[in-house]
């Protein structure tokens, strides 16, 4: 399991890394945080003929918050970002989904912008960010254009990013900070660590009298890429999110899910479990909430 | 085409001329014959590449060496005291029998000495969560959280850090 | 045999000696052997399950600068013996490439030596075979018809070896009892997976004519097969054993890449390196476990007793043969398990089919076959409406039967199973158990406490051989041990086997610390090689405490009467009226009167005028090669043998609960009390057991080599094929007895499998008492979250429809 042979440049600057893109074509390849890439260039699964390291490159690196939501630089280590006082506080949901990512090891080199290049549909950051909405900044030696998640994330595997172009930033949208918050990503994997079989996301936020004013869900596993689940959403806002309400809307995201089996699970078990788990991040972020509501009332 | 690069192995700074295809863990057991650190499947999962890089660890198969030009490595070599003594930690794996084959080995106590570096005092909970990325087929993992255990009381106790007993008890 | 109270060293606490290489990282295993001008070796593998190889074009890949030969599967035929099957099958040829025809996908087909693993793997790359595919056959059920493909043409057809043996009086015993239940059980397809993949080493001395051999190998007859694929004497064969293996549980034999590495060594003249990565490992490298199927079938009565137990097993042995089919051939060592089971049909079936070959795994066989009899009890329990302890405790052969001659022609030496037993329900707070099972019912979990024994039989001496194949007379399987005392009296012991976690350094020293009154700690233990060693059979089959031990003993014991003979000479004294304690020989009658053990060596090497008339030989060593206690006996014509003459045991306790939505299980409390005599040491028979127990959780419920119906193997990486990790692991508990065994140096038995053998049955248990609430089971393993959640999920459809 060796690598094909390829070159190599260390980028200093974002225009070097969009420059050498622009000429590489489809044989030159960014590397991240390499957790992806590099084991399958070793199975010889990806054999770029130039490697183009951004990891150096010190304006991919960064979390800047903005008035509506907190902007990650690709090139931010997962780790970074987890460890950030700004996304706890501020995408709690993308904090909640950190930890599930991988491993200490790997969330020391691989990269937020780098899973999302990836395109792993079970993979947690790309969960958080169709929940969210995320934004992205794509840029080329001809300038930069900004997709949203959902223009991004095109398949299993496959994002709208273009052999020239660098994925550069993320954007991801705070939750109202009128209402009580409350988060919870959960999934079911082979082994903790893992990949999820099932993932889901779920942002809500309790108004004083305790309804639903705003909620942002997705579900992943049963689907290509993470989906949003806008029916679901829909069903519980304004609502008092009581168990067996959340139990009902939860099955109306059932026409979104298109899903295969593998080894680890059957599409039976996959249609069966995502509005389940869906249901089980509703009460758990609810729950959480709850706890916020009662809190900011009390003080 | 290849590249010169200057890495700072435990401790030591070294000069080397790499192919961009060559992985640490293949400079570091190749080229530089520090065979401590193992290799167990080349694709991430399994743990036995780990070493610290600038003190954090990552897996040496995930990474190619010319990326570390400029960097610090700290490979299980390392771990000893600066007296050459054994650190609290590989004593304590001694201690409480950590390991059975070793392959394993320099993986698990890369990352039992960054937990303690960050975490002193680990609930068992939280040693589990730090070896999650280590394999280990032969002890059930049971002895080594005894051992980042054990470590981390005796580290609490000589808060310097000073020198474990080297030997039998 | 010294009084366990008077023991210095065995069972006391003491740090392995292996240890401190591996955590300075200074361990030796192969990958850390560079030799001057070594080329690699990677492999081409054929992409289909089966497929007739009609040309290989090797023009491309040959020109690649670096490449140094690109060999196939005719060219080494034209020179090589096939691989050695273990039945006996003349029609089954099998080599370390494909010759002619592809038996699973991912067979090795040629091999590329060049310059760098990365070189090679280019050229790999550019090898062009035309396949022409055949029809394939990837259920082992299918692959007994007749009318199924032919995995290996040349035998006529895929059943390698059926027999059905009949211990005892079967049919009446079905036919007195009033009960009967029987049920199918899966096994899937698993191995150990160690950390390192298998790897070798080989180099030709063109001067001495000796092919050096270094390999993480753990395999009997390891040397002798190499020389008969070669065709060259086994004494050009040095197989080094002073290798470090990263794990192995059985699986590391590697012959066929060491017969191709060695192959290669003699025709390039120079050393070959054959580390497989781990794809090639886990597709291509032979070393997949037990695949089964089984039919069981038990009568008893309305006490639970049971009287008599049918058990079909079809082993899907995959594409190659090795040594696989004799895994049919260890559970007959214990067929009844732990239970006063009268009487045993035992049908074994070896089919191939076109996947991966299988290597000997932890236990060889019986792991499976322990789930098999496991549910059996458990079953009769449910039927019955009895408890499954209480059903047990009635069926355990009682430690006044001891000892105890089973149905199929083994006597199990020693034990106490009710004690044992009761051990591991106190351990586990039982009845503290059973509420928290019933209070989490209540609040609608599904939660359930599986139970299980095992025995671990140990030190056998390879009486399967036999029993499976009739033109194999085995019936010793060696263990040696060289003890020397050099003429300062620094003592070195010699043992004939490489080490794969087992701490052999560690239990030689200790024993012939305590023999000899030297701390272990001052004794040096090596490892031979083939050519220098003595007899010797690697650490299989949970023999090494028992046969290492023992030839350690008695090595050690040699020295002692040596040194009492010196001494006494010396003292002017007869030999009884001296004494030998802590290195120092003194006369009974005036303890002052002594002489160290140093001065005594240094008379047998430089003194020979002090030497006393009888000991005719200067210097002091001692080697004992050990027969294998009640071996030695072929097989009845009714397929009765005494097989292995040590049984641990253990019993296993495991409260597990099921995720309701996903299946996921969790195992919060898991608890052991194990049987396996005299403790060497404890720290590492406690690593062998939870390690062990480890391992089994994974086969239960994670772990399997799964393919495709069109013969592609799914799970071929890290990735796919699920091992624990520390959070699936559970803070395993144990508690410890000890009955000696009357056959060995101490009292000792084998411990290495124990763990293994018991914790796939007690987590199916777990698992079913966990579903019986819904009146489903799960009788297939690996049980995964999936399975269990469509099983749910399947009758909650039912009842509802
Ligand atoms: C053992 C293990 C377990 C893991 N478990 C999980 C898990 O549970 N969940 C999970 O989500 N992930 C998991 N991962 C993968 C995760 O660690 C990776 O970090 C992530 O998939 C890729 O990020 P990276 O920064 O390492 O990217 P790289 O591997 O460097 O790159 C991945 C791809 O993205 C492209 N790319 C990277 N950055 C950019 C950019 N800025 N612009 C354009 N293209 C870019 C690369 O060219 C490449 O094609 C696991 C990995 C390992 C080894
Ligand atoms: S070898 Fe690097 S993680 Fe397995
Ligand atoms: S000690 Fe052998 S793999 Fe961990």
């Amino acid at each position: 399991m060796k690598a094909a042979a390829f070159d190599y440049t260390r980028a200093d600057t974002l225009d070097q890394v969009l420059e050498l893109l622009s000429h590489g074509g489809d044989e030159a390849r960014i590397i991240a945080g390499g957790q992806s890439l590099v084991a399958m260039m070793a199975m010889r699964l990806a054999r770029p003929e130039h490697l183009i390291d951004i990891n150096h490159v010190d304006a991919l690196a960064g979390i800047n918050t903005a008035s509506d939501h907190v902007a990650i630089k690709a090139c931010t280590r997962q780790a970074a970002a987890m460890a950030s006082s700004a996304i706890k506080r501020e995408v709690p949901l993308l904090a909640a989904a950190l930890p599930l990512v991988g491993h200490i090891q790997t969330r020391n080199r691989g990269t937020i912008g780098g899973s999302l290049a990836h395109g792993d549909p079970t993979a947690e950051v790309l969960l958080a960010a169709v929940a969210l909405g995320a934004r992205l900044s794509l840029a080329s030696i001809g300038g930069t254009r900004t997709l949203n998640i959902a223009e991004f994330s095109v398949g299993a595997m496959e994002t709208a990013i273009l052999d020239e172009e660098c994925l550069t930033e993320i954007q991801f949208p705070k939750p109202p900070s009128a209402l009580s918050i409350g988060v919870a990503v959960d999934e079911i994997s082979p082994r903790a660590g893992d990949y999820a079989i099932i993932g889901a996301a779920a942002e809500l936020g309790l108004a004083e009298d305790g309804s639903c004013g705003h909620i942002r869900l997705a579900s992943s596993g049963a689907s290509p890429v993470p989906v949003l689940c806008g029916p679901t959403m829909e069903a519980l806002t304004g609502s008092r999110l009581g168990d067996s309400e959340i139990d009902d809307a939860v099955q109306l995201i059932n026409p979104l899910l298109s899903p295969e089996s593998d080894v680890q699970a059957s599409a039976a078990y996959r249609r069966r479990v995502a509005p389940g788990m869906l249901a089980r991040v509703i009460k758990m972020a609810r729950d959480k909430a709850e706890i916020k509501r009662t809190e900011g009332r009390t003080s | 085409m290849t590249h010169a690069i200057s890495v700072t192995i435990n401790g030591v700074t070294r000069q080397a001329v790499v192919e961009p295809r060559q992985t640490l863990v293949d400079f570091l057991r190749d080229q530089l014959a520090l065979t401590g650190t193992h290799v167990g499947c080349e694709h991430g999962v399994c743990g036995a590449c780990s070493v610290l890089l600038d003190g954090e660890p990552i897996r040496s198969c995930l990474m190619f060496a010319v990326q570390a030009d400029g960097h610090a490595i700290t490979t299980v070599e390392g771990l000893r005291e600066d007296d050459g003594t054994l650190g609290i930690l590989q004593d304590s794996f001694w201690e409480t029998h950590a390991l059975q084959c070793g392959y394993c080995t320099p993986g698990m106590l890369i990352a039992g000495q960054d937990l303690l570096a960050r975490n002193p005092d680990p609930s068992d909970e939280e040693i589990r969560e730090a070896i999650a990325g280590n394999l280990c087929r032969c002890t059930g993992y049971v002895q080594i959280v005894d051992a980042i255990r054990l470590a981390g009381a005796r580290m609490r106790q000589s808060p310097e850090g000073s020198g474990a007993e080297n030997g039998d008890d | 045999m010294t009084e366990q109270s008077a023991r210095r060293f065995v069972s006391a606490k003491r740090r392995p000696k292996e240890d401190g290489r591996f955590i300075t990282g200074a361990g030796h295993f192969v990958a850390d052997i560079n030799r001057p001008g070594m080329l690699h070796v990677a492999l081409v593998t054929s992409p289909h399950p089966a497929a007739r190889i009609t040309t290989i074009d090797t023009s491309e890949a040959a020109a690649l600068p670096g490449v140094v030969e690109i060999l196939t599967g005719n060219v080494l035929a034209g020179e090589a013996n096939p691989l050695a099957n273990a039945v006996d099958t003349p029609g089954v040829k099998c080599y370390p490439l494909a010759v002619g025809v592809a038996r699973y996908a991912g067979e090795w087909v040629a091999a590329v030596i060049a310059e760098t693993r990365a070189l090679a793997e280019d050229a790999a790359e550019l090898v062009e075979v035309d396949y022409e595919p055949l029809d394939h056959v990837i259920n082992a059920e299918e692959a007994l018809e007749p009318t199924s493909p032919p995995v290996h043409a040349g035998h006529g057809s895929n059943i390698l070896y059926r027999r059905t043996f009949t211990w005892g009086p079967v049919a009446e015993d079905f036919a007195g009892q009033p009960h009967e239940l029987s049920f199918k059980l899966r096994w899937g397809r698993s191995a150990p997976v160690p950390v390192e993949t298998f790897g070798v080493v080989a180099e030709w001395d063109t001067g001495t004519e000796i092919l050096d051999v270094w390999a993480s190998i753990q395999m009997p007859s390891y040397a002798e097969q190499i020389a008969g694929a070669l065709r060259i004497p086994v004494n050009q064969v040095r197989a080094h054993y002073d290798v470090d293996v990263g794990g192995s549980y059985g699986v590391k034999r590697g012959i066929k890449h060491t017969v191709l590495a060695g192959f290669l060594a003699r025709r390039l003249g120079r050393p070959i390196r054959l580390i497989e990565d781990r794809l090639e490992n886990m597709v291509g490298g032979d070393m997949h476990g037990p695949d089964r199927h089984f039919n069981v079938a038990v009568a008893f009565d309305d006490d639970g007793l049971i009287r008599s137990m049918k058990l079909r097993v079809i082993e899907d042995v995959g594409g190659q043969t090795g040594r696989a089919p004799f895994q049919l051939g260890k559970p007959v060592s214990a067929i009844v398990g732990a239970y006063q089971i009268n009487s045993v049909e035992y049908e074994a079936i070896a089919v191939s089919t076109n996947k991966t070959g299988q290597a000997a795994v932890r236990g060889f066989g019986m792991s499976p076959t322990n789930v098999a009899i496991e549910t059996a009890v458990d079953k009769v329990a449910t039927r019955l409406g009895l408890s499954r302890l209480e059903v047990r405790r009635r069926n355990f052969i009682r430690a006044d039967q001891f000892p105890y001659l089973i149905p199929s022609g083994s006597e199990y030496d020693s034990g106490d199973y009710h004690t044992v037993f009761k051990m591991a329900r106190d351990l586990a707070q039982f009845d503290v158990l059973l509420a928290r099972r019933d209070a989490a019912r209540r609040e609608g979990k599904i939660a359930g406490i599986g139970i299980a024994t095992c025995l671990e039989p140990g030190g056998g001496n390879s009486a399967f051989e036999p029993l499976l194949n009739p033109k194999n007379e085995t019936t010793t399987w060696p263990e040696s041990c060289v003890v020397k005392v050099d003429r300062t009296g620094g003592i070195t012991a010699t043992i004939a086997t490489s080490t794969s976690g087992q701490g052999h350094e560690t239990l030689a020293a200790t024993i012939i610390g305590e023999e000899l009154g030297i701390d272990p700690n001052d004794i040096r233990v090596v490892h031979s090689d083939t050519l220098s060693g003595m007899p010797g059979n690697t650490p299989v089959a949970s023999r090494m405490a028992i046969m290492l031990g023992g030839a350690a003993a008695g090595a050690a014991k040699k020295i002692r009467d040596q040194a009492i003979l010196i001494g006494a000479h010396n003292l002017g004294r007869t030999t009884d009226q001296v004494r030998y304690a802590n290195g120092v020989v003194s006369a009974v009658d005036d303890p002052s009167q002594s002489l160290s053990l140093a001065r005594i060596a240094l008379i047998s090497h430089r003194e020979f005028h002090n030497m006393p008339p009888e000991l005719t030989e200067p210097g002091m060593q001692a080697i004992h090669v050990l027969q294998v206690p009640k071996g030695g006996t072929l097989p009845t014509a009714d397929g009765r043998v005494q097989m292995y003459p040590c049984y641990s045991f253990a019993a296993h306790i495991v409260y597990a609960e099921i995720d309701r939505l996903t299946g996921k299980v969790t195992l919060p409390d898991y608890c052991i009390a194990h049987d396996c005599g005299t403790v060497i040491n404890p720290d590492i028979v406690r690593g062998m057991v939870i390690g062990g127990a480890a391992h089994g959780i994974g086969a239960a419920l994670y772990e399997e080599f799964s393919y495709e119906p069109g013969g592609q193997l799914l799970s071929g990486t890290f990735v796919d094929y699920v091992m624990p990790s520390s959070h699936e692991i559970p803070d395993i508990k144990l508690a410890e007895h000890c009955t000696p065994s009357p056959l060995t140096s101490h009292g000792q038995k084998g411990v290495g499998e124990g763990g293994y053998l018991g914790a796939p049955a007690a987590v199916a248990s777990a698992i079913n008492d966990a579903l019986s609430p819904f009146n489903i089971e799960c009788l297939t393993l690996p049980m995964r979250a999936s399975l269990l959640s469509d099983l749910l999920a399947d009758q909650l459809a039912e009842t509802e429809s």
